[in-house]
């Protein structure tokens, strides 16, 4: 090390110089340098695809930089494996838990030991953390019966066992209720008291003004910025990520139109031992109206969307287009009543990923677009049904011939909806329109929604992104264990109304440092 | 540590390739252990894959080659449909003996009467009776959700029961002084499915083998059926959501799969074979699973690989006569095939990589 560097850095926890990581065709990072200092949260954000994910598995040790290096407490630092990096001090938190449902929360902790202590001493441990940092979490509880933000603590109290000095976190709150969030920022800023520095990597700017000292921007594998983030604006910073200006979605004023699709006392068994079992669910959607359905996913949506598609048949009686019961009408049927549905899995569910393009517009565009006659495919007229999808919603794709699991995941999503919106639907129900897909894409898609629903068109969007939601709904309800609560108009709501109508926090709240 | 890594993108030119690569591949492996069996390797390959076309009995061999093909063809068709919505009937053995034995029975009943009618009825029976077997199958697994894989492929071992059962039985032949087997159906004219063209070997079921690979070739590239059976098999999620019927699909599936076998039986018995015997199925049915494959489940790659394998048959029986190669060597020489075809096919999907792994 160089006396100049050692000037530089020598308060940063963390420096990294130069690193560079490419795969055979992409390169995920490109000389990205930024520092981070003691006790300070320190946000990484930027789309999907950024590099975010590379850069943080080089910190922790999963991958080898191809060039560059990093700087530890002063001492060069390249962990060959995430153990040298938790020895080191370096926790990470991951977006998808690796734990247990069938074993406690001792047990999944002592899993992740080198050296477990005894059981009961374990435990011990565990209380004290939880309740240091204002996680309370019952050591000897099975992991199976926890909620989503209830099993982030357990992987966090995991982390703080090892006393780290630096702690990853990806994507924290996306399974989080804004109670559950606040409860874990709280905890945060305690860490972040006592000297812990956190990178946070987030999209959700909103949040990272609200928590984060500093925030560095990347853009396709390149640092754009670091900057401080209670001193820009949320759009500027989602600007310098996505790199172009964003288009705000515009609204236009709507008549009230008749009932499109009314849902009437549905209730549904759990399709499997892991599904949700549908609860009582009623409600009516009018012509030229967006109703947005909030709640933390695992709460039925998937259940919800299926009975909606016919993929799940239902008792008779219970789902009406117009005045039409298609209750025990399968998805064709469906289709060829005006109830066309985008659902949440891109690849695999709403699109077959090896099959092409035009292979995918025929797959649900069949019956209204006319693609086959008497049982024979129309090649022709699906290939200009596809590239119409294509043109319409700005898909970039070389062309319509190449396999859906090629594009992007933005594009295919522009796909997946531009198909059904392309169908003229009645009544269109989507199913996380914008989850994973970056912010131009999901702003283009927005406004899609809006435009389709003030062309009259009934629109049910069921998200987890409550912003999503406030931006396009008219009405707002929330899908909690199956239930789903009686619509509210959204205009007003605050966040907390939101987080009480989605249950609250799971009965952590009460627990609160 | 050895690991296979996925191409971003095979080449197609080797997809294209790999079939003709594998029949190479086996040709040297067979070849070295036709050496090791202490046989010329050079002669005996030859005497496989060069004399049955050109070679001084010719005449009679390529005759043969249509006879062999037919049934092959006529039952990879039917299982390639199946296959490609990954519904796995690999009991075509039983099916084919079921609908020989269904389609047999009302022929024999017909004995001795004359009419125009009774050959399409016959036929019509076999391809009932190969329906029928494969719809145990399929409703178990439709009804019960029970693996039809090994459902199908159990129902063989029962079929070669009741065909033992039918030639010592039932379906012996009245004046046949007592001996296992039924009447002669190729010598009842009223059943007997003859050389169509003198020379070629060309009967009924080569006709009808024909008609099925046009048929399926209509039916996977420009029918909604076809559609929905390739959608199955990519993303079932996704054709369900696209309203396919999962249930439908394997009644279908597995229904004309055994259709066409009860045929291919059919055809074989009342031509080739002409009477139930006990030894009356030759494992076509399971010898149609490497066609399928080994036509990459393509209608005309099917039709290809039906006359190779069938060329191997017939090769095999004269290396056997002429050089006194052990027939399970011809069993082998199949195996090898079918598995240079796979190993090819990993190669050309994945690529290997030698040295410790590393997450990405």
């Amino acid at each position: 090390m160089t006396t100049e560097d050692s000037t530089a850095h020598s308060t940063a926890l963390l420096t990294l110089e130069g690193l560079t990581k490419a795969y055979p065709g992409v390169v995920a990072n490109d000389d990205v340098s930024f520092a981070i200092q003691p006790g300070e949260v320190h946000a990484l954000l930027g789309e999907n695809g950024a590099g975010k994910s590379t850069l943080v598995k080089m910190i922790y040790g999963l991958v080898a930089p191809d060039a560059g290096r990093m700087i530890f407490k002063g001492a060069p630092y390249a962990p060959a494996e995430p153990r040298a990096a938790r020895a080191a001090g370096v926790a990470m938190v991951f977006q998808h838990f690796s734990l247990f449902e069938a074993l406690s929360v001792a047990e999944n902790i002592a899993l992740g030991m080198e050296h477990p202590p005894r059981m009961r001493d374990l435990a011990a441990r565990i209380r004290d953390v939880s309740e240091a940092y204002g996680l309370p979490l019952d050591p000897f509880r099975v992991v199976g019966d926890l909620s989503a933000g209830e099993r982030q603590r357990v992987e966090i109290i995991r982390c703080l066992l090892q006393n780290p000095q630096l702690l990853i976190m990806d994507e924290p709150t996306s399974v989080l209720t804004p109670q559950e969030v606040d409860i874990l920022f709280k905890t945060l800023e305690k860490l972040k008291i006592e000297g812990t520095s956190i990178l946070y990597i987030s999209h959700k700017l909103e949040e990272i003004r609200r928590l984060c000292d500093a925030a560095t921007v990347l853009r396709l594998g390149k640092k754009i910025a670091t900057c401080n983030p209670q001193e820009e604006t949320a759009r500027a910073m989602a600007e310098m990520m996505v790199g172009t200006v964003l288009q705000v979605p515009e609204r236009k004023a709507h008549d009230e139109g008749p009932v499109a699709l009314s849902i009437r006392e549905l209730s549904l068994p759990a399709p499997s031992e892991f599904g949700t079992a549908l609860k009582d669910i009623s409600l009516e959607v009018r012509k030229g109206e967006v109703l947005g359905i909030g709640g933390v996913a695992g709460n039925g949506q998937d259940e919800l969307t299926a009975a909606l598609s016919g993929e799940q048949l239902s008792p008779s009686g219970s789902v009406f287009i117009r005045n039409d019961d298609l209750s025990t009408a399968g998805p064709a049927q469906r289709r060829a009543a005006g109830l066309l549905v985008a659902p949440e899995e891109r690849l695999g569910h709403a699109a077959a990923p090896a099959m092409s393009l035009i292979e995918n517009a025929l797959l649900t565009g069949r019956t209204r677009e006319g693609l086959a006659r008497s049982g024979l495919i129309n090649w022709t007229k699906s290939g200009s049904f596809a590239d119409a999808i294509i043109a319409r919603f700005d898909v970039r794709t070389p062309s319509a011939r190449v396999a859906a699991r090629s594009l992007s995941g933005g594009n295919l999503q522009k796909f997946v909806i531009g198909r059904e919106i392309m169908q003229r639907p009645d009544v269109l129900v989507v199913n996380q329109p914008t989850w994973g897909v970056d912010a131009s894409a999901a702003a283009a898609i927005r406004q899609a929604l809006l435009d389709l629903a003030a062309k009259g068109a009934a629109v049910v969007v069921i998200s987890q992104d409550l912003d999503e939601l406030m931006e396009i709904c008219d009405r707002f309800c929330a899908l909690n264990e199956g239930r789903l609560s009686a619509p509210v108009p959204a205009a007003g709501l605050t966040v907390e109304q939101i987080g009480l109508m989605l249950g609250g926090a799971h009965d952590m709240h009460e627990a609160t440092a | 540590m050895i690991r296979l890594e996925r191409r971003p993108a095979p080449s197609r030119l080797w997809a294209a390739l790999t079939p003709a690569l594998a029949v190479f591949a086996t040709m040297i492996a067979g070849g070295l252990m036709f050496a090791l069996l202490g046989k010329p390797p050079v002669e005996a390959i030859r005497t496989i894959f060069w004399d049955p076309l050109f070679g001084e009995f010719a005449f009679y061999y390529r005759g043969q080659l249509l006879v062999k093909a037919a049934p092959l063809v006529l039952i990879a068709i039917g299982l390639s449909i199946g296959f490609r919505a990954g519904i796995w009937n690999i009991g075509a053995e039983g099916q084919y003996i079921i609908g020989a034995i269904l389609g047999g029975g009302v022929g024999l009943a017909f004995y001795p009467m004359t009419g125009w009618y009774i050959f399409p009825l016959v036929v019509l029976f076999g391809a009932i009776g190969g329906w029928a077997w494969a719809m145990i199958p399929a409703l178990l697994r439709v009804k019960f959700n029970t693996n039809e894989i090994l459902v199908s492929l159990l129902l063989v071992y029962v079929a070669e029961q009741i065909l033992a059962s039918m030639s010592l039985g039932l379906l012996r032949n009245p004046d046949g002084n007592g001996f296992p087997g039924s009447r002669n159906l190729s010598a009842y004219e009223a059943t007997a499915n003859p050389e169509l063209i003198a020379g070629t070997g060309a009967h009924w079921g080569v006709v009808a083998a024909t008609i099925a690979v046009i048929f399926a070739y209509i039916l996977m590239t420009r029918h909604v059926l076809g559609f929905q059976i390739k959608v199955s098999g990519e993303a079932p999620r996704a054709a369900r959501f696209s309203g396919v019927n999962p249930d439908r699909l394997v009644i279908f599936c597995l229904g004309i799969s055994g259709a066409l076998a009860g045929l291919a039986g059919l055809f074989e018995l009342t031509g080739p074979a002409g009477q139930i015997s006990i030894d009356f199925n030759q494992g076509y049915g399971f010898t149609a699973i490497i066609v399928a494959f080994l036509g990459r489940l393509h209608p005309v790659g099917i039709l290809l690989a039906g006359l190779l394998i069938a060329l191997t048959y017939i090769g095999g029986e004269a290396a056997q006569t002429n050089l006194g190669l052990p027939s399970a060597s011809i069993d082998a020489f199949q195996g090898m095939l079918l598995f240079f075809l796979l190993a090819m096919d990993t190669l050309s999907n994945f690529r290997i990589r030698f040295g410790r792994a590393k997450v990405a």
